[in-house]
C-alpha cells in the first residue's frame, strides 16, 4: 500500500535498521504455510492480531446477548404491568399469556436472565472480551516482540472461549431454562435441581462453559505472563513498558492465581450434584425430600468463589485502567503523571485484591471478628485507587488535550470509576454493608465501577486502537454521540438505584420489590431506569453498527502513527502481516511517556536519549 | 402495531444518526485536520463544562429529593439501637466522599475543558511531583484509617453476641422455599433443639419432640410480635437453600445457611406505633396507601416493619414478606399468653408423637389447673349435672382394679381438691362398657372405684366422706356402637353430694 512518507518514518526505518534487533526474521518470511489460506488466516489463526479480533467480536455478540437479556428484565422491573406477549416468538413458553392474552414473564426465567446476564458480562464480555482482546493485541505490539510467547495455546485459548461460548448460548434454550440461581451460584440453590428447575441441566451446562472457560483464561494467562517476561525487545526494561503492558501483565498474574480456585470450587460443586458427595450440604430438607448429606459448609463455596472473584473485578479493571492511562496520555500530549506511583499502585491492588474477597461475605455468617480483617485491607484499597485517580485527573493538567471518542471514553472511565469506586467505601465497611448488604445500592456500586467503566476503557480502548487492527477509523461523530449519551445514559440508569438501596430495596426481586410496602414507592424510579436503559442500550447498537461499518468503509488510515504516539505498536505497517515488523524489531530507547518533552510533541521510544537526557523509565 | 411503528422509529434515527455520521466524516476531509481539532475542543469542552454541571446539580438535587430514603435521616430512621451507629457510619462516610466526589468530578471535567486542544498551546511536560504524590496518599490513608476505625467499633458492638447472663429473649427463624417459620421459647425461655432428620408435614422444623424444651414452643403465625427496649437474638437457619433475615428498619441483615445457625442481637427502640407517628409528619407517608382508595387510609396509617429475603433463594424470592409488630412489654406478654405451644396443639397424642405413652409434667401442671378450676366451679353450680365430673386420666392395670402410676397424679388433685373444700363428700363411679359379662364387669367396676377411694384415704381424707360405687355397663354415655364410643364409656367419675 501506498502511504505517504513522512519525515519521522525515514528516521524510523533509519533507527529500526541501524538499532534494532536482526532476528533473520526475513528469512522465513515468505510463504508463511501458517497464513496461506482464508481459513488459517482468518479463522484458525495463530497470530495474536487476528485472536485478538476473534475475542472482540465474540466479546460484542455476548454484550449484545447479555444487554437485550438487562432490557428485558428491565422491562419486567420498571413496567410489571405491561403485557409482554410480543416477546413470545423469541422467549416462547416463558412467556406466561393468561386468558386475558397478556403476557407475563416467567419468574424462573427472570432470574435465568438476571444471572445470565451476570455470568456473560463479567466473564464473556469484560474478561474475554476486554483483556482477552487488548492483551493479545497489544502486548506483542507494545514490547516488540512477533507475536505470543506459544502463539499455539493462545489459538488454543480463543477456541476453549468460543467452546464455553456454545455450551452457555445451548443453554439457553433448555426446557427447564438456563441456570437461575445468581452469577455467583451459591450453593446449595444451584446444588439442588429440586430448588430451582435452572439447576437441573442449566446449571450443568453452566458449570462446564464456566470449565472450559477457566481453561481459556489460565491458557491466555500464561501466555500473557511469559510473553512479558520474555520476549520484550533489546531495551524494553520492565519500568520502560507502556502502563498497558504492566495492566496486562499483573491481570494475568491474577487470573492464572485465581481461576484455579474458582476451578476447584466449581468442580466441587459438580461433585456435590452429580456424585453424592457433601461438600456444600448439609442438613437439608428441600420441597418434602430429607436429604441424607452432612458435614458440608455452603460457606466454603462462596470463599472458593470469591477467593477468585474479588481478584475477578480487578482482573476486569486493570486493563481497562491500563488502556485509560495510555489514551489519555496519548491524547493530552503529556506524560502520564506519576508513572511509577501508576506501576506501584497496580502492584497495590493486585496484592490487596487476595485478602479482601470476605468482604462480599460479612452477612454470610462467617465469624464476624474475621471480618475485621477484610474491612481494614479492603478499605487500604482506597489509598491506591485514589492515587491512580489524582494522576489521571493530573495527567489532563496543563495538557493539550485532544477531544475525541478515545479520549472522551478515558475521561468517562475516570469520572465511573470515581463514582462507584466512593460507594465501596460505604460497602467495605461491614458495619454499613449490614444495612446495604445485597440491595440496589450495591447493583449501583458494581456497575458504575466495573461495569460502566470497564467498558468506558474498553470503548476508550477499541476507538483508540481501531486503525491499528482494522487499518481504519471508526466514525468519530457517532463515537462522540454514543460517548455523551452513554455517559449521561449509564449515569441515569445506576445512579437512581442508589436511593432505592438505601431504602433497603433488596436485589433479584422479580416484582421490583411490589410486595413489600417499604420497597414498592418506586415505580416511578424503576420506569426512568428501564426507559434509560433502553435509549443506552440503542447508543450500543449505533456503536456496533459504527464497529462493523468501519471494518470495511470506514476512513482509511493513511500514516502508521495516526495519534502521534510513542509506543512500538505504531512503528508497525499499517496493516502488520505475521511478525508485525517486516524487518529488523526496534529497539527501545527511552519510556514510553516522552510527550511534550524538549519542545518535541512527542519521542518515541525507537529515538535514542540525547546526551544530556535523562530517561523517565528508570 | 404501536410496536411496529416504534421499530420503524429506531430504524430511521439509526439512519439519520449513519448519515450525520458520514456527512461530518466528509465535511472533516474537506475542513482538514486542523479545523476539526478546533471544532472537537470548542465542542467537547463546552459538552464537558455543561455535564459537569447538570451532573453536580442533577446528583445534588436528586440527593435532596430522595432524602427521605437516606439511612438515618427523617422517615428513615433507625428502628433499633445498633442501627444508630450504622446509620451515623452512613452519614460520615457520606460526608467524605461526598467532598471528593465534587472536587474530584470538579478538578476531572474543567480541566478537560481549560486544557483543550488549542494550536498555540504546548503541553507541559510533567512526569510527576513526590511532594504532590506524597500529600495525595497520605490525606486518603488517614481519611480510612479514621473510617475503619470507627467502622469496626460500630461493628464489633453490633455483632457481638449476648452474654450468658443477660435477659434477652431467643427467638429462632427458619427460611424455607418460599416464606419464614418463625419459633418463640415456651415459658421456659428455651428452644427445643432440633433435628432435620425429623422434618415431616406437621413437624415443619425438625422440632425433637423428646426434648421437653420443646415442648412449649410456640410456631407464630403471619404476624410476629416484639416488645420494645428489650434485647432480642435470632437464631436463623435454613431448610433448603440459602436465605437470609432482613429487617429494614432495623438494619438486620443475617444469612440463614443450612446446617450452619446463625445469629443477630438487636434491641428494638421504636414501637410500631411510634414509627408510625414518625412517618405522620413526612407528606409522601399522608398519601393513601392503596392509590385506588384516595379517601381510605393514608400510608402512614397502614405501616407495619417488615421481614424479607435478602439473598436469592429461588423463584419466589421477592415474596417472602412477615409482618413484625414491636409493641410495649404488657401488649408483647398479652400476645404471647395467648400463644399456643405448638407440640400441644398439633402434635400432642398423635401417632407421630414420641411421647404418646407418656404423661408430660406440663400437663400435669396443665390439668392440675383446669381441675382445681373445674371442681371449684362444681362446688358452686346449683345444676345436679354439673356437679359430676369424670376423671379423664385415670387408667388401670387390664382387667385389674390396680391404678398405673401415671394415673396417680389426677388423684393427687382431687385430694388437692377435697382438701380446698373440706366441707365436700363425694360418690367415685366405676362405669364400663357392655364387653363381657355384666357381672364381672359390676364386679371390676365396683373394685375399681374402691381402689380409687383407698388411694384417696391413703392420701388422708376422711373415709367418710367418700363412697364408692361400680356402675358396670348400666349407665352409658352414650350407645356402645363403636370403639370410640365405648372407650367413653369406661369411666371414673365422681360426683359432689
Amino acid at each position: 500500500m501506498a502511504h505517504v512518507v513522512s519525515a519521522t518514518e525515514t528516521l524510523e526505518e533509519k533507527l529500526t535498521q541501524e538499532l534494532g534487533f536482526d532476528d533473520q526474521f526475513h528469512e522465513h518470511h515468505h510463504g508463511d504455510k501458517f497464513q496461506s489460506n482464508f481459513l488459517t488466516t482468518y479463522i484458525f489463526s495463530t497470530d495474536h492480531k487476528i485472536i485478538g479480533r476473534q475475542f472482540l467480536i465474540t466479546g460484542i455478540f455476548w454484550a449484545i446477548m447479555g444487554a437485550a437479556m438487562s432490557i428485558i428484565f428491565r422491562l419486567q422491573l420498571g413496567f410489571p404491568e405491561a403485557d409482554m406477549a410480543w416477546l413470545r416468538p423469541i422467549l416462547g413458553k416463558w412467556i406466561m399469556v393468561n386468558e386475558q392474552g397478556i403476557g407475563k414473564l416467567d419468574p424462573e426465567f427472570y432470574y435465568s436472565l438476571v444471572t445470565i446476564h451476570g455470568t456473560v458480562l463479567v466473564f464473556f464480555v469484560l474478561t474475554a472480551g476486554l483483556s482477552g482482546t487488548f492483551s493479545n493485541l497489544l502486548i506483542p505490539l507494545q514490547i516488540g516482540a512477533r507475536d505470543m510467547a506459544s502463539p499455539l495455546l493462545n489459538a488454543f485459548s480463543y477456541w476453549f472461549f468460543f467452546l464455553a461460548s456454545v455450551v452457555m448460548f445451548l443453554s439457553l434454550f433448555l426446557s427447564t431454562g438456563p441456570f437461575s440461581g445468581g452469577w455467583t451460584a451459591y450453593p446449595p440453590l444451584s446444588a439442588l435441581p429440586q430448588a430451582s428447575d435452572g439447576s437441573a441441566a442449566g446449571m450443568t451446562m453452566w458449570i462446564v462453559a464456566m470449565a472450559l472457560f477457566i481453561v481459556s483464561a489460565l491458557l491466555g494467562g500464561i501466555n500473557y505472563v511469559t510473553t512479558v517476561l520474555n520476549l520484550r525487545t533489546k531495551g524494553m526494561n520492565m519500568w520502560r513498558m507502556p502502563l498497558t503492558i504492566w495492566a496486562f501483565f499483573i491481570t494475568a498474574i491474577l487470573g492464572v492465581l485465581s481461576f484455579p480456585v474458582l476451578f476447584s470450587g466449581v468442580l466441587l460443586l459438580m461433585f456435590d450434584r452429580s456424585m453424592g458427595t457433601s461438600f456444600y450440604l448439609s442438613e437439608i430438607v428441600v420441597g418434602g425430600q430429607i436429604l441424607d448429606r452432612v458435614g458440608g459448609s455452603p460457606i466454603l463455596f462462596q470463599h472458593l468463589f470469591w477467593f477468585l472473584g474479588h481478584p475477578e473485578v480487578y482482573i476486569i479493571i486493570l486493563p481497562a485502567m491500563g488502556i485509560v492511562s495510555e489514551v489519555l496520555s496519548v491524547h493530552a500530549r503529556k506524560p502520564i503523571f506519576g508513572y511509577r506511583a501508576m506501576v506501584l499502585s497496580i502492584l497495590a491492588i493486585a496484592f490487596l485484591s487476595f485478602i479482601v474477597w470476605a468482604h462480599h461475605m460479612f452477612m454470610s455468617g462467617v465469624n464476624p471478628f474475621i471480618s475485621n480483617f477484610f474491612v481494614v485491607f479492603t478499605l487500604i484499597i482506597a489509598v491506591p485507587s485514589a492515587v491512580k485517580v489524582f494522576n489521571w485527573i493530573s495527567t489532563i493538567y496543563g495538557s493539550n488535550f485532544r477531544f475525541n471518542a478515545a479520549s472522551l471514553f478515558g475521561i468517562g472511565f475516570v469520572s465511573m470509576f470515581i463514582s462507584g469506586g466512593l460507594t465501596g467505601i460505604f460497602l467495605g465497611n461491614s458495619a454499613i454493608d449490614i444495612a446495604l448488604h445485597d440491595t440496589y445500592f450495591v447493583v449501583a456500586h458494581f456497575h458504575i465501577v466495573m461495569g460502566i467503566a470497564a467498558f468506558f476503557g474498553m470503548f476508550a480502548g477499541i476507538y483508540h486502537w481501531f486503525p491499528k487492527m482494522f487499518g481504519r477509523f471508526m466514525n468519530e461523530t457517532l463515537g462522540k454521540i454514543h460517548f455523551w449519551g452513554t455517559l449521561v445514559g449509564a449515569y441515569a440508569i445506576f445512579w437512581p438505584m442508589h436511593y432505592t438501596g438505601m431504602a433497603g430495596m433488596p436485589r433479584r426481586y422479580y416484582d421490583g420489590g411490589a410486595s413489600f410496602d417499604a420497597f414498592r414507592h418506586f415505580e416511578d424510579l424503576n420506569k426512568f431506569i428501564t426507559v434509560a436503559a433502553i435509549v443506552v442500550f440503542f447508543l450500543q447498537i449505533i456503536f456496533v453498527i459504527n464497529f462493523f461499518y468501519s471494518i470495511f468503509s470506514g476512513r482509511k488510515s493513511t500514516t502508521k502513527n495516526p495519534w502521534g504516539a510513542n509506543t512500538l505498536e505504531w512503528t508497525t505497517p499499517i496493516n502488520a502481516g505475521h511478525g508485525n515488523w517486516p524487518g529488523n524489531i526496534p529497539t527501545v530507547q527511552r519510556w514510553a511517556y516522552d510527550y511534550g518533552k524538549n519542545g518535541e510533541e512527542f519521542i518515541p521510544q525507537y529515538i535514542p536519549l540525547r546526551e544530556d537526557e535523562h530517561d523517565h523509565g528508570h | 402495531m404501536t410496536a411496529l411503528i416504534i421499530l420503524l422509529c429506531i430504524i430511521l434515527i439509526t439512519i439519520v444518526l449513519v448519515q450525520i455520521g458520514k456527512v461530518t466524516e466528509l465535511t472533516a476531509q474537506i475542513k482538514g485536520e486542523r479545523e476539526v481539532l478546533r471544532d472537537n475542543s470548542k465542542w467537547n469542552g463546552l459538552l464537558s463544562l455543561i455535564f459537569l454541571v447538570i451532573f453536580m446539580v442533577g446528583v445534588f438535587v436528586s440527593t435532596w429529593q430522595y432524602k427521605n430514603q437516606m439511612l438515618g435521616y427523617g422517615p428513615h430512621e433507625s428502628a433499633s439501637e445498633h442501627g444508630i451507629a450504622l446509620d451515623d457510619m452512613f452519614f460520615i462516610t457520606l460526608v467524605f466522599t461526598g467532598i471528593v466526589f465534587l472536587l474530584t468530578h470538579i478538578a476531572l471535567f474543567w480541566f478537560a475543558y481549560k486544557y483543550r486542544w488549542s494550536e498555540n498551546r504546548k503541553a507541559e511536560f510533567i512526569s510527576h511531583d513526590n511532594r504532590l504524590e506524597i500529600i495525595w496518599t497520605a490525606i486518603p490513608a488517614i481519611v480510612m484509617t479514621f473510617l475503619v476505625v470507627r467502622g469496626l467499633n460500630a461493628w464489633n458492638t453490633v455483632m457481638a453476641d449476648i452474654g450468658p447472663d443477660e435477659d434477652a429473649i431467643e427467638i429462632e427463624a427458619t427460611g424455607q422455599q418460599f416464606n419464614w417459620i418463625i419459633r418463640y421459647p415456651g415459658p421456659d425461655g428455651k428452644l427445643g433443639a432440633r433435628n432435620y432428620k425429623l422434618t415431616t408435614a406437621t413437624n415443619q422444623i425438625g422440632q425433637d419432640f423428646t426434648d421437653p424444651k420443646n415442648w412449649d414452643d410456640v410456631v407464630v403465625g403471619q404476624e410476629l410480635y416484639l416488645p420494645v427496649g428489650k434485647k432480642v437474638r435470632v437464631r436463623i437457619l435454613a431448610k433448603d437453600v440459602l436465605h437470609n433475615f432482613f429487617l429494614p428498619q432495623f438494619r438486620v441483615k443475617m444469612d440463614a445457611v443450612p446446617g450452619l445457625p446463625t445469629y443477630f442481637v438487636f434491641t428494638p427502640i421504636k414501637t410500631t406505633s411510634d414509627y408510625r407517628n414518625e412517618l405522620r409528619k413526612y407528606e409522601e407517608y399522608n398519601e393513601p396507601f392503596d392509590p385506588a382508595d384516595p379517601t381510605g387510609p393514608k400510608r402512614w396509617e397502614k405501616f407495619e416493619y417488615e421481614l424479607a429475603c435478602a439473598e436469592l433463594c429461588g423463584k419466589g424470592h421477592y415474596s417472602m414478606r412477615r409482618i413484625l409488630k414491636v409493641v410495649s412489654q404488657e401488649e408483647y406478654d398479652e400476645w404471647y399468653r395467648k400463644q399456643e405451644s405448638y407440640y400441644l396443639t398439633q402434635v400432642r397424642g398423635k401417632d407421630e408423637d414420641p411421647n404418646k405413652d407418656k404423661v408430660l409434667d406440663v400437663e400435669i401442671l396443665q390439668r392440675a389447673k383446669a381441675f382445681s378450676e373445674s371442681i371449684k366451679s362444681a362446688v358452686e353450680s346449683e345444676d345436679e349435672e354439673a356437679k359430676t365430673l369424670t376423671l379423664n386420666h385415670i387408667n388401670f392395670e387390664t382387667g385389674a382394679a390396680a391404678l398405673t402410676a401415671n394415673s396417680k397424679y389426677e388423684l393427687d388433685n382431687l385430694v388437692t381438691g377435697m382438701n380446698a373444700f373440706p366441707q365436700i363428700r363425694i360418690e367415685i363411679a366405676g362405669h364400663t362398657d357392655n364387653t363381657g359379662d355384666p357381672a364381672s364387669n359390676r364386679e371390676l367396676s365396683q373394685q375399681r372405684a374402691a381402689a380409687v377411694a383407698r388411694y384417696l384415704t391413703e392420701r388422708g381424707i376422711d373415709a367418710g366422706r367418700l363412697r364408692s360405687v361400680g356402675y358396670g355397663d348400666t349407665k352409658p354415655l352414650g350407645p356402645n356402637d363403636t370403639d370410640e364410643n365405648r372407650a367413653k364409656n369406661r369411666r371414673t367419675e365422681f360426683t359432689i353430694l
